[in-house]
C-alpha cells in the first residue's frame, strides 16, 4: 500500500487543526475575555478586533472535520460518535457565539445582553469542550476489533484529567486572545489586556505542570513516547523561550510579542501531542494507515483539494489578514 | 418501540430538523449573493447611486441570513459522524471527499471574503471589492454544487463497488461527479435559490410601493425581481420535469409514492389530488386525469407503463403521503409564482404596475412561496428516497450510530430545537427590522473616506488606508 497519501493527509489534517487552534483560539479567547469587559465601548472594541476574520478562522474546524472524514472515515465515525454529547454541545456553543457578531448589532439596547451571554458562554463552552475532547483522546478511548466504538456510556470521555484539559485550554485561549487584543487594539483596551496577561500566563503554566504530573501518575501511554523519542524534549524548550518572550513583551510593552509567544506555546504543545500520537490517528488504538480511506479516495482529493485548492485557501487567508492588518480603533466599523 | 427504533426516530427528527432549518438560508443567500454581484456590477458600470443604496441595503440583510446559514451548516458537517456513524464510516470514501471539496472550494472562500464584503469597503480598491463579491457568490454556488453532487450520489449511487467490510469504494469519480442526475438536480437547486431571492426582492419592492416610500428603489426592486422570475420560473419548471425523468428511471418507489400510484398501469392515469390510504392501498377522494396523461407527464410517452407500489415490496416503500403532498405543494407554489411573474412583468412593460393594488398585495404576500417550494421539493426528494439512505444499497436504519441511547439524542434534539427556535425568531425579527428601515441615504463620500472609520495608524486618512489599499491602488 502506498503510504504517501495517508501521511500527506495526516499532515494536512494536522495543519488544519493547528490553524484552527491558533486562529479560532484567539477569537474564542477574546470571547472568553469579552465577559469581563468593563463597558459597551470595550465590548465593541474587542469585537471589532475579531469580526472580519472569525468566520474564516472557524472554517479551519470544518476543513479539519471534512479532511478527517474524507481521508480517515473510520476515525471520523469513531471519534464523533464516541464524543456524541461533547460534540453536540460544542456545535450549539459555536452557533450561539457565531450569531452574536451580527445579532448584537441588530438587537435593541435591552436585548443585547442575550447575545452577549451567548457570545461569552458559547466561546467558553466551545473551548472547554475542545479541551475535554483532547484530554480524553490523550487518555485513550476504547476501540473494538472492527475499528468501531463499542459503546458504553455517553459519559465515557468524562474524567478529571479531561476536565483539567478543558480548563487549561480556556486559560490558553484567553492568553492567546489577550495577546491578540494587545496586538490589534489601542488603549485603554490594550493596556488592560497587558495587565491580565501575567495572570493568564501563570494559569497556563500551572495547568501544564498539573497535566504533566497527572500524566506521570496515570502512567499514560503518551509518557512512554518521551522515553522512546528524546528529541520530543525540544518542544518544552520552545515553550520556555515563548514564556520568556511573553514576559519581556509585557514588561517592555512590545505589542506583537505576547501574541507571538502565546502562539509559540500552542505550537509547542500541539507539536508535542502530534509527535507523541504518531503513527496513531486515534491515539493508541487506530493507526493512520489503518484508518485511511481507499487509495482512490485519497488520490482524488490529493490532485485537486490537496495540491491546488489548499495552497489557494492559504493564500487568500493571508490576503484577507493583510486587508485587515494594523490596529483597530475603539469604535466598531459597521455598515 | 425498541430503543434502537426510538434512537433512529429521534436521530431522523434531529437531522430532518437541522437540515431543513439550514436549507432555508442558503436558498436565500445563494440568490442574494448573485444579486449583490449584479448590483455592484451595475453600480460600477453606470455609477448610479440607486444601485449602491440597494447594494448596501441588501448587504445588511445578506449578512444576517448568511450568518444563520454558516452556523447551521457547521452542525451538518459533524452530524453525519455523531448520529450516522455507520453511514459516515461506510460511505466516507465517497461522501468525505465530496464534502471536503465543498469546504475547501466553497466554505473557506465565502467565509474569508464575507469579511471583506462587510468590513472592507473602505480598505480595498473598488475592483478588489467587486472581486470579493464575486468570490462570495462563487463560494455559495460551488457549495450548492458539491452538496448536490453528494446528495445525487445518495439518490442514484454510481461509480463504486462494495468492499468485503461493507465500505463503499469509489472506482470512477467521473461517474460520481458528472452523472446526468447531478446536471439536472444542481441547476434545479440553483434556480430554486434564484427564484426564491427574486420573489423576496420583488415582495420588498411591492411592500414599499404600497407604503408609498423609496420611490426609485421600490420600483427597481419590483421590476427586477419579477422580471428575473418571469425568465427563471419556466426554466425551473423545465428542470423540474427533467428531475422527474431520473426518478422514473432510477427510483420507481419514489415515483409511485409521488403519484400515489398503487398498481402498475400501461398507459398510466394521473392523480391530481387524493388522500392516499396506505392501509387499504387505494386513494380516497381522488381527482384523476385519464390515461395516458400519467405516462405523458412521467415518461413523455403516450403508451409507457408506470410502476405501482404493489409491485414493490412494502418494506421498500417510502411513507407515501409526505412525498405525495410535498410534491403537490411545490408544484402549486411554482404555478402561482409563474402567474405572478408573468402578469406582473407584462403590466410593468407599460408602467401600469403601481396602479394595481391587488398585484402589489399579491407580490408582497408571495415572499414565502420560494422557501415553501424549496423545502417541499427537498421533502419530496429525501422522504421519497426512504427507507434507503443510499438508494438500493444502504438502509437508513443501518446507517445510524449503533450504540446511541435515546436519552442522549432526545437531549441534543431539545438543545438544538431550543437554540434554533431562538436564533430563527431573532433572525427573522432583525431581517424584518432591516426591511422596515429600508435603504439608507447614500453616504456623502461614497468611496474611500468614511467619517466613522477609526484613524488606525498615524493621523491622516491616507495613512489609515493600510493593507491592499495602499499596496495595490
Amino acid at each position: 500500500m502506498n503510504t504517501f497519501f495517508p501521511y500527506f493527509w495526516a499532515a494536512v489534517l494536522g495543519l488544519s487543526l493547528l490553524l484552527y487552534v491558533l486562529l479560532d483560539g484567539f477569537d474564542l479567547g477574546v470571547g472568553i475575555l469579552f465577559g469581563f469587559a468593563r463597558d459597551e465601548a470595550a465590548r465593541r472594541h474587542m469585537l471589532s478586533a475579531i469580526s472580519p476574520v472569525w468566520d474564516g478562522n472557524e472554517t479551519w474546524l470544518v476543513i479539519g472535520g471534512t479532511v478527517l472524514w474524507a481521508a480517515f472515515p473510520t476515525a471520523y465515525a469513531l471519534i464523533l460518535s464516541a464524543f456524541y454529547l461533547p460534540i453536540c454541545l460544542m456545535l450549539c456553543a459555536l452557533i450561539l457565539r457565531g450569531v452574536a457578531f451580527e445579532f448584537r448589532q441588530r438587537a435593541g439596547v435591552h436585548t443585547r445582553f442575550v447575545w452577549d451571554i451567548g457570545f461569552t458562554g458559547g466561546s467558553f463552552i466551545a473551548t472547554f469542550v475542545q479541551g475535554v475532547v483532547v484530554g480524553a483522546l490523550v487518555r485513550g478511548i476504547s476501540v473494538g476489533a472492527d475499528g468501531r466504538f463499542p459503546g458504553g456510556g455517553a459519559l465515557d470521555w468524562a474524567s478529571p484529567f479531561a476536565f483539567l484539559c478543558g480548563a487549561g485550554l480556556c486559560l490558553g485561549n484567553a492568553l492567546l486572545g489577550a495577546g491578540w487584543l494587545v496586538l490589534k487594539s489601542e488603549d485603554p483596551l490594550r493596556e488592560r489586556s497587558y495587565r491580565i496577561i501575567p495572570w493568564l500566563l501563570a494559569g497556563v503554566l500551572i495547568f501544564l505542570i498539573l497535566a504533566f504530573l497527572a500524566a506521570l501518575r496515570m502512567d499514560l501511554s503518551v509518557m512512554h513516547r518521551w522515553i522512546e523519542r528524546p528529541w520530543l524534549e525540544v518542544f518544552p524548550l520552545i515553550g520556555v523561550l515563548a514564556v520568556i518572550t511573553i514576559v519581556f513583551g509585557v514588561r517592555r510593552r512590545r505589542d506583537s510579542w505576547p501574541f507571538a509567544g502565546a502562539a509559540a506555546i500552542f505550537l509547542a504543545a500541539f507539536a508535542t501531542l502530534a509527535a507523541s500520537f504518531l503513527p496513531y490517528m486515534v491515539p493508541f488504538s487506530l493507526t493512520i494507515l489503518e484508518a485511511a480511506a481507499p487509495m482512490s479516495s485519497l488520490s482524488f482529493i490529493f490532485w485537486g483539494a490537496g495540491i491546488v485548492v489548499l495552497p489557494l485557501t492559504l493564500m487568500y487567508t493571508i490576503i484577507v489578514y493583510t486587508v485587515f492588518k494594523g490596529k483597530v480603533g475603539p469604535s466598531a466599523e459597521y455598515p | 418501540m425498541s430503543t434502537e427504533l426510538l434512537t433512529l426516530l429521534l436521530s431522523r427528527i434531529q437531522f430532518g430538523f437541522t437540515v431543513s432549518f439550514h436549507i432555508i438560508f442558503p436558498a436565500f443567500t445563494i440568490g442574494l449573493a448573485a444579486w449583490l454581484v449584479f448590483l455592484e456590477g451595475l453600480h460600477l458600470a453606470t455609477g448610479r447611486p440607486v444601485y449602491r443604496r440597494l447594494f448596501d441595503f441588501w448587504l445588511r440583510i445578506f449578512a444576517v441570513a448568511f450568518g444563520l446559514g454558516v452556523v447551521s451548516g457547521i452542525v451538518l458537517a459533524f452530524e453525519f459522524g455523531t448520529n450516522w456513524s455507520e453511514l459516515a464510516r461506510r460511505t466516507g470514501p465517497i461522501q468525505g471527499p465530496l464534502l471536503a471539496y465543498e469546504t475547501f472550494t466553497a466554505f473557506a472562500l465565502e467565509a474569508s471574503f464575507f469579511g471583506v464584503l462587510i468590513f472592507g469597503r473602505n480598505r480595498v480598491p473598488r475592483w478588489f471589492y467587486f472581486i470579493a463579491c464575486l468570490m462570495v457568490a462563487l463560494g455559495t454556488t460551488l457549495s450548492a454544487f458539491w452538496i448536490m453532487v453528494n446528495n445525487s450520489w445518495m439518490q442514484v449511487p454510481s461509480g463504486i463497488h462494495l468492499a468485503a467490510d461493507g465500505m463503499f469504494v469509489p472506482d470512477n469519480w467521473r461517474a460520481i461527479i458528472l452523472s446526468a442526475v447531478v446536471w439536472v438536480r444542481f441547476p434545479h437547486m440553483l434556480l430554486a435559490a434564484y427564484v426564491t431571492s427574486a420573489f423576496c426582492i420583488a415582495a420588498t419592492g411591492a411592500w414599499y410601493i404600497l407604503q408609498n416610500r423609496e420611490r426609485t428603489e421600490s420600483r427597481a426592486m419590483m421590476r427586477m425581481g419579477l422580471g428575473i422570475a418571469a425568465v427563471l420560473v419556466p426554466v425551473q419548471m423545465f428542470f423540474g420535469h427533467l428531475n422527474g425523468e431520473y426518478v422514473v428511471r432510477h427510483q420507481p418507489s419514489k415515483m409511485a409514492a409521488i403519484e400515489a400510484r398503487w398498481h402498475d398501469e400501461k398507459p398510466a392515469s394521473e392523480v391530481l389530488f387524493a388522500w392516499p390510504d396506505v392501509e387499504n392501498r387505494r386513494n380516497r377522494f381522488a381527482v384523476t386525469l385519464p390515461a395516458p396523461l400519467g405516462s405523458l407527464i412521467d415518461s413523455d410517452s403516450l403508451s409507457a407503463g408506470e410502476v405501482g407500489l404493489e409491485s414493490i415490496p412494502p418494506e421498500n416503500w417510502p411513507p407515501v403521503r409526505i412525498p405525495f403532498f410535498a410534491f403537490r405543494i411545490m408544484v402549486g407554489c411554482g404555478v402561482v409564482m409563474l402567474v405572478l411573474a408573468w402578469v406582473g412583468s407584462w403590466l410593468a412593460l407599460d408602467d401600469r404596475l403601481e396602479a394595481r393594488r391587488w398585484l402589489l398585495w399579491a407580490t408582497f404576500l408571495s415572499f414565502p412561496l420560494g422557501f415553501i417550494a424549496t423545502l417541499t421539493g427537498w421533502f419530496t426528494a429525501e422522504v421519497g428516497r426512504q427507507p434507503w439512505v443510499v438508494y438500493g444499497l444502504l438502509r437508513t436504519a443501518q446507517a445510524a450510530t449503533p450504540f446511541l441511547a435515546p436519552r442522549d439524542v432526545a437531549l441534543t434534539l431539545l438543545l438544538f430545537g431550543g437554540i434554533y427556535i431562538l436564533i430563527f425568531s431573532a433572525g427573522i425579527l432583525y431581517i424584518y427590522r432591516l426591511l422596515r428601515q429600508g435603504p439608507l441615504p447614500t453616504p456623502i463620500h461614497p468611496e474611500r473616506t468614511n467619517p466613522k472609520r477609526p484613524l488606525a495608524v498615524g493621523g491622516s486618512d491616507s495613512q489609515a488606508g493600510i493593507g491592499l489599499d495602499s499596496s495595490l491602488s
